[in-house]
């Protein structure tokens, strides 16, 4: 079974490290992220950026309504996500229109993601 | 992170929200500002064997407004004056509370706050010592320090400048479209001046300031999160994060200035140049462009160049030229003719530059880029005039070396153009 770790935190509280605060942490999870590599079971790994650089495209609508900010609904849950690579917000955007087009209904968030390791998990 | 750590940061983080709510509440801000704080020492107390509550400025509201009240009624006994004033809209307030909290009603309130610490009859300098002192909550010797004054001096400071507000009328019908977008402006313009405080500090100064910097970026950001369809924040929130990537690059051992061209690009801050450019990103959808906008969509410019010769300087003379419609100033056209100098040349640059002269006839930065102008054409002679001229204008020894840096370089090179001009760090 694959499973998702999906990380939440204040953050207000993840913003107000400092640099060396935050290095100390990354360096923490980073002896993790090791082993857990190491044993063949790391699949890829994402930080975001903060919410205040995102963007909800709702698709419960058509065409589907452009939102700044992020997803804040609370009937609705988290069920996936994909990670996708554009130039531009626009052409993110244009992608999860077209996502929305074959499944309607609900939202995505699209949020930049700050850093990136692919992995080597597979089904 | 210890307990202790995470309580800090927490508090630090729902301090806008406690003030802000609790100054409607009270509608005095001396007031509002002890129940946050007693509202803190409580939290101290409880959370460490509690656990953080769910929503803690729910909570310091809360803790603070039952302490404020509680301290009315201790005041009403003390001297039989009717509370009533005081007290006439807890009814109402305790019923609209639970809906407040979630979120959305906050905005308004966080806005008057910050709103009032710029209040245009305070200077400068008192709006950001005020801002410092009541919303982030930093103590008085922290902000002294910041400042480089005595505790005694920015005591002094902080009280003037309440004293003024508390003259002044305070807002607190909720503001109309017009008046809520004037009051988010005078708050982002104050914001940036919180941020170049930190920002402009060098020399040994510099490691004290720095803080400022960071408190401006996370006011941004709570502004951004209150209103996250505006542009004009947008770009704020990148144009700070964006030359704060630069710090660790900027100054020298000493503190001194390093050019752009000259730093270590590899100790640009990568993360918080992907979260400025992300925000533009996000910003340029609404075609609006405002001056930070315009302003964050340059520094974008420069942080995504590897090397200074991969700069876009074309981009950013036509962003310059942009910023020069939305807000005319010699300095922005200063600006643009460093990018002028090089697209068009040197040649070009001055001349855009010399119908300045008289308007900036006080400033640094002007006589610095003529001399680097004059002496990339090779006009040594004017060019040593115009360094000698900037010298004599320097704020800081750190300005007055650079350009001897560039007196230097003449002198070496017996008049040869030296290989960059003066563009701004």
């Amino acid at each position: 079974m694959l499973y998702a770790i999906l990380c939440y935190h204040s953050e207000d509280v993840v913003c107000s490290w400092s640099k060396e605060e935050d290095d100390a942490v990354m360096a923490k999870l980073m002896t993790v992220h090791e082993k857990l590599e190491k044993d063949g079971r790391l699949g890829p790994v994402a930080r975001l950026l903060p919410t205040t650089a995102a963007t909800t495209l709702r698709k419960d609508q058509d065409p589907p309504l452009v939102i700044d900010g992020p997803f804040a609904e609370t009937k609705e849950q988290l069920l996936g996500f994909y990670v996708v690579e554009f130039d531009t917000l626009e052409e993110a955007l244009d992608a999860a229109r077209e996502l929305g087009r074959a499944n309607p209904g609900g939202a995505y968030e699209i949020r930049p993601i700050a850093l990136f390791h692919p992995g080597s998990v597979g089904p | 992170m210890s307990d202790l750590a995470w309580i800090d940061a927490t508090l630090a983080a729902a301090r806008p929200q406690a003030v802000a709510a609790l100054l409607r509440y009270f509608r005095d801000l001396d007031f509002a500002e002890e129940a946050v704080q007693e509202a803190c020492l409580r939290a101290l107390r409880t959370w460490p064997q509690n656990g953080p509550p769910r929503d803690p400025a729910a909570w310091l509201i809360m803790v603070g407004r039952n302490s404020g009240i509680d301290e009315t009624r201790r005041r009403a006994k003390l001297a039989p004056l009717p509370a009533e004033e005081l007290l006439s809209d807890l009814g109402d307030a305790e019923d609209d509370l639970a809906e407040r909290l979630d979120g959305n009603h906050y905005r308004d309130d966080v806005l008057r706050l910050l709103f009032i610490c710029c209040h245009p009859e305070l200077p400068a300098t008192q709006q950001v010592a005020l801002a410092l002192r009541i919303v982030s909550g930093l103590s008085v010797p922290q902000i002294a320090r910041a400042f480089l004054v005595s505790d005694a001096a920015m005591e002094q400071r902080i009280t003037r400048a309440k004293s003024r507000i508390a003259r002044a009328s305070i807002p607190f019908e909720t503001p109309g479209a017009v008046e809520r977008a004037e009051r988010l402006a005078a708050v982002a313009a104050m914001i940036y001046l919180l941020f170049n405080e930190g920002y402009s500090a060098t020399g040994a100064d510099a490691g004290a300031r720095r803080p400022l910097c960071d408190e401006a970026i996370r006011l941004a950001r709570l502004l951004l999160r209150l209103f996250q369809t505006e542009p004009e924040i947008m770009g704020l929130l990148a144009l700070l994060l964006l030359q704060h990537a630069r710090s660790a690059a900027r100054l020298d051992a000493d503190g001194a200035i390093i050019l752009m061209d000259d730093q270590d690009r590899t100790l640009w801050n990568p993360t918080m140049i992907a979260e400025g450019l992300a925000l533009i990103d996000k910003a340029m959808r609404h075609r609006r462009p405002g001056p930070y906008l315009v302003q964050a969509a340059i520094a974008a410019l420069h942080a995504r160049a590897n090397r200074p010769q991969d700069t876009d300087w074309g981009q950013i003379d036509l962003l310059y030229a942009m910023l020069e419609q939305l807000q005319p100033s010699p300095v922005v056209t200063l600006n643009r003719a460093v990018a002028v100098s090089k697209v068009r040349g040197p040649g070009a640059a001055l001349a855009m530059i010399e119908p300045l002269g008289q308007r900036l006839s006080g400033y640094f930065h002007f006589f610095g880029l003529k001399g680097a102008l004059l002496s990339d054409l090779g006009r040594t002679e004017e060019a040593r005039i115009a360094f000698g001229q900037a010298i004599a204008l320097a704020s800081s020894a750190a300005e007055a070396a650079h350009i001897r840096q560039h007196l230097d370089r003449l002198q070496r090179e017996g008049g040869a153009p030296p290989q960059s001009n003066g563009s701004a760090a």
